[in-house]
């Protein structure tokens, strides 16, 4: 087949590419302009090649962000994939309740992110908040402002609960894409349970819960929203996750120089994390194939 | 190995049948001998999967009952029927070797490592597929992820049958030959039970000892090859087996005559006080072309396919095959036609009448 040679399809993707200039590009070379740079204000810039990157580096303060960023990633990634995994293994197959599961489970992802904070953040207070009250009322001790441990449970929990459905929904439909064929296999073969969603439902889930696993790490690696509005970062430093201490730096203390060096820092991290993902993910179709 | 019953079994997928079109599988009763081979033949949709599921335990009929040497299994779980069913697409355990797949339902109903080395060597031999036991079965082709399934089914000696839904769809041409051969020889090696589900008239007549005919959820005919070659008890049967079908076509019946426009047939038997729709069947096989004998006939096209001649004409205003041999000569002036009269049936309502002496 001969194909028509045109050079002028080129401007039909003209329009997003001035699109992302302007969303990604140009405020990307603005914040690598700013990591190189030092001002006192009165708009005076002056040169300082990777001083910012080094004193980032060596810079405690952002280590035990990455650190606390790090372990909120993983302890709600073993939270929600096994618990996701496990509710759409639950969750009927059709019918009446099979349509309501899935509207309630969407319901939390529906809600704006400042939203959910809100609710949480009412939710848990000791004065006011149905679940804090509760629990002072049962005499355990849970204050989430001074205690860093019940902040920790908190916003964990309530990451939990606002995105487990996310997991849920994408194993399901994993779940519904095997064919009966395979269970009634398994049946003839007196396979257990367990073997079936071993040898079965895990392997056929893969590549969806791949994605799931990909999106929520994303997602939590630059949460900011939602544990900014319930804790605010504290007790002390102890929920200042990434974003939060990047946005504290940038606009609080409005160290532009620092704070560009850490975005571009954690703009590399994520873009790594992301190809590390990709190749894996690529590597377990090729398998698939 | 067992004797399986159905006894007056029925399905619908409707939860309060109505009548008789809302039920898949219509009422049955039927004995399968022990140890024979069985085709289960019939369009898509006339509920051979349906029966098929139900004799598995995949399905409950919502009539009826099952039994395997004369014990009620109705409501037994599939696992406790002891039976192996291969289906129409692969079903294989992706992250496990070709060597683990074999292994499974031996393993699962906890045989030693032993007797399972045994007879996974043995099965993957038949299958040919010894020679990559310890790949997984992810990446492999279609048809050897089937052959995967057919040795899945025939590992365990002691199953009571052996049900294959199909199982061939998927195989390359040359490789279902062989396949079917392999069946064949098991089936002779160890008398299991054999039920194999197929539209393919070829497949079923080859593989089974009586091939079961179904049309629109019922059984029409259950017969050896050659009974339903020469005597179709319904239309349906004369038409899906041969190549063409049965010349079926419209008459009167008067005694032992068959009447079509005003023309005479003299048949075998006589036949009387036939109601409904009366037809007179007749295979391309037993029609043939001649200058002087017989009926007029337009003929309207020759086709050689090789080992004979199809020749399509018009008779009376219907349509009609003619078989000639390779060499016969087919000529211009040939327009009459002769039935052999042993193999003209008389059908009412699309049911055979057996007729009487003449």
């Amino acid at each position: 087949m001969d194909k028509t040679v045109n050079q002028k399809a080129w401007f039909l993707v003209l329009p997003v590419l001035l699109l992302v200039a302007f969303s990604a590009v140009v405020p990307l070379m603005t914040v690598v302009n700013y990591s190189v740079q030092d001002t006192f204000g009165n708009n005076e810039f002056f040169w300082a090649g990777l001083e910012w990157f080094e004193e980032m580096l060596a810079s405690e303060r952002m280590w035990d962000a990455l650190g606390r960023q790090l372990l909120f990633s993983a302890i709600i990634l073993a939270i929600e994939v096994p618990l996701g995994v496990f509710v759409a293994l639950n969750m009927p197959k059709s019918g009446f309740w099979a349509s309501f599961c899935l509207v309630l489970m969407s319901l939390p992802l529906l809600i704006p992110w400042n939203v959910v904070g809100t609710i949480w953040q009412i939710f848990g207070r000791v004065d006011i908040g149905l679940l804090g009250y509760v629990l002072d009322a049962l005499g355990i001790p849970y204050n989430y402002t001074q205690d860093s441990l019940a902040a920790w449970i908190t916003i964990i929990v309530m990451d939990v609960w606002h995105w487990t459905s996310l997991v849920a929904l994408l194993a399901y439909a994993g779940l519904k894409s095997i064919p009966d064929a395979y269970y009634q296999a398994a049946k003839i073969d007196q396979a257990s349970r367990w073997k079936v969603f071993r040898f079965i439902e895990l392997p056929k889930m893969m590549g969806v819960l791949m994605i799931a696993i990909l999106l929520r790490f994303m997602d939590s690696f630059m949460i900011y929203t939602e544990p900014f509005v319930v804790t605010g970062g504290g007790p002390g430093n102890s929920t200042t996750l990434l974003s939060i201490d990047l946005v504290k730096m940038a606009l609080g203390q409005f160290d532009l120089g620092p704070a560009a060096a850490f975005s571009i820092m954690y703009f590399l991290v994520i873009l790594l994390i992301c190809w590390v993902f990709y190749t894996v993910m690529t590597n377990l179709d090729k398998r698939e194939g | 190995m067992a004797k399986i019953t159905l006894d007056n079994l029925a399905h619908s997928y409707f939860p309060n049948p109505k009548s008789e079109d809302d039920y898949a599988l219509k009422e049955l009763n039927h004995d399968w001998q022990d140890g024979a081979a069985y085709a289960l033949l019939g369009a898509s949709g006339c509920g051979k999967s349906t029966l098929l599921n139900i004799i598995s335990g995949l399905l409950r009929p919502s009539q009826g009952r099952i039994l395997f040497n004369d014990r009620d299994v109705t409501d037994a779980p599939t696992a406790e029927r002891n039976i192996a069913q291969v289906f129409q697409f692969p079903v294989v355990y992706d992250t496990m070797t070709v060597r683990d797949n074999l292994a499974f339902p031996l393993r699962n109903r906890g045989r030693d490592e032993a007797y399972v080395a045994e007879r996974v060597q043995e099965i993957s031999r038949m299958i040919g597929m010894d020679h990559m036991l310890d790949r997984k079965a992810r990446g492999l082709t279609a048809d050897a992820k089937q052959k995967i399934s057919l040795g899945r089914g025939m590992v365990r000696k002691d199953v009571n049958a052996l049900l294959f839904d199909e199982p061939l769809t998927v195989i390359d041409p040359h490789m279902k030959w062989e396949l079917r051969t392999q069946l064949k020889k098991l089936h002779n090696d160890f008398g299991h039970t054999m039920i194999y589900v197929t539209h393919d008239q070829t497949e079923a007549l080859t593989f089974a000892d009586k091939v079961v005919v179904m049309y629109d959820g019922r059984v029409v005919q259950i017969g050896t090859p050659e009974e339903l070659f020469e005597t179709p008890e319904h239309t349906f049967v004369g038409y899906f087996i041969g190549s063409p079908g049965m010349n079926v076509i419209p008459a009167r019946i008067d005694g032992n005559k068959a009447l079509i426009a005003d023309a005479e047939i003299t048949l075998k038997r006589g036949y009387a006080g036939l109601e409904g729709k009366v037809e007179i069947g007749v295979r391309p096989e037993f029609a043939r072309l001649s200058q002087s004998e017989g009926l007029p006939v337009k003929v309207r096209r020759v086709e050689d396919v090789g080992r004979h001649k199809i020749i399509r004409a018009e008779f009376f205003g219907h349509d009609i095959n003619i078989i000639a041999g390779e060499d016969d000569h087919v000529s211009a002036d040939m327009n009459r036609v002769t039935f052999d009269a042993e193999y003209v049936n008389v059908y009412a309502n699309d049911w055979r009448v057996a007729g009487e002496a003449a």
